[in-house]
């Protein structure tokens, strides 16, 4: 299955399986948007501001899992010097990088009528703001240097760097005391939010992934494209 | 199925992450003091006499039946379950403020006692569920 991935194959791919993909997202995200907004319940305490969350909470998960998959894929080629990674990577970084933004504006907006606030600088928010401007970096490396090893090179050490942010951000909220509540659902415990809540924003995750899948082929395709055009350029 | 050469770069940038990994530990370790963002009652009752002048944040539990209303100023107990501190505050409070539920004031401490804020925060916590499933719940408790 990873042999689709390597250049020569990904190009194959065809783009009947990518409208297929975008048919099935339309599907599950017009199921998770009236589940959401209508059929679930206002919470307890927060009422009907809660439903920010089923945005909120799936874009803070692929803003995380899109740059751990960018630090992997870095030390796949740093170490392993597995070219086409780095392609897949370039490929993915602005997909992380929306949800990061996204993260951040619905939180803020999620914050006012709760908290009080539009912002404050505790462990977790300040991480994730880092996490931003990781991703920002990565992304401008790529287009500020015209030498592909070069690019590739600073990239992947800037993503290796960001890495170490991931804990940092995921724990913040353990660690020290923040004003971010600590997480709902978690690996080792029961999750303390409602099944009723806990079934829409499963499905708006799995849309939001199915989504971030799109994108990511459609973008890795013509990165393999112009990468290979290069390639016969300077021969 | 290693070759010499991948084996090295392996063991060049695992101890290259190792030595990043802690000096990112030891930074964050000594600056523990700023990236926490609220201090508990209890941290106010050890600590007390260096915080005495800075503005800082103490967080908790408001306590029960503390609450006490005069016009547009208000005063209430923050608790968390060891140690408590009074906080009085004039201002707009926000919506989710409430008895038994978090909170987060900022202001500057007058004594250890006593502590008056120009900003007050509702924290929530994790816990999501419907107004029905919270009413089963204190009715079986």
């Amino acid at each position: 299955m990873i042999k689709n991935f390597f250049p020569n194959k990904i190009l194959s791919l065809s783009n009947k399986f990518i409208t297929f993909l975008a048919v099935l997202t339309v599907f599950i995200f017009f199921i998770g948007v009236v589940y959401a907004l209508f059929l679930s319940p206002a919470d307890y305490i927060q009422g009907d501001s809660v439903r920010i969350m089923y945005v909120h909470v799936p874009s803070s998960f692929i803003a995380l899992g899109c740059f751990a998959c960018l630090g992997i894929a870095s030390i796949l080629n740093l170490i392993f010097k597995i070219k086409f990674v780095s392609l897949m990577a370039k490929s993915a970084a602005p997909i992380g990088a929306i949800f990061a933004f996204i993260s951040i504006i619905t939180g803020s907006l999620w914050g006012k009528p709760t908290w009080g606030v539009w912002w404050v600088w505790d462990a977790r928010l300040t991480s994730m703001l880092v996490l931003l401007f990781f991703y920002i970096a990565y992304i401008l490396t790529w287009k500020f240097f015209s030498n592909f090893e070069k690019a590739n090179k600073i990239s992947s050490i800037i993503a290796i760097l960001g890495s170490f942010n991931l804990p940092i951000i995921k724990y913040s909220v353990d660690w020290w005391n923040t004003l971010h509540q600590p997480s709902s659902i978690t690996l080792t415990a029961a999750p303390t939010i409602h099944y009723t809540m806990l079934i829409p924003l499963l499905i708006m995750l799995i849309g939001f992934i199915i989504y971030s899948i799109i994108i990511f082929l459609m973008k890795y395709k013509i990165e393999v494209m112009k990468f290979k055009l290069n390639k016969k350029k300077k021969n | 199925m290693l070759s010499k050469k991948v084996k090295l770069r392996f063991f060049f940038y695992t101890a290259l992450l190792v030595l990043i990994g802690s000096i990112i530990f030891f930074i964050f370790k000594s600056l523990e003091e700023n990236v926490v963002y609220f201090y508990s009652p209890t941290d106010i009752y050890k600590k007390s006499s260096a915080l005495d002048l800075k503005i800082i944040r103490i967080g908790g539990l408001v306590k029960e039946n503390s609450v006490n209303k005069e016009g547009s100023s208000i005063n209430f107990i923050i608790t968390d379950l060891k140690n408590e501190i009074i906080v009085s505050y004039q201002g707009i409070i926000p919506n989710l403020f409430s008895e038994g539920k978090g909170v987060i004031a900022e202001g500057k401490l007058k004594d250890k006692k006593y502590f008056i804020a120009n900003k007050i925060l509702a924290k929530h916590d994790e816990n999501y569920m419907p107004p029905e499933v919270k009413e089963a719940l204190e009715k079986s408790n």
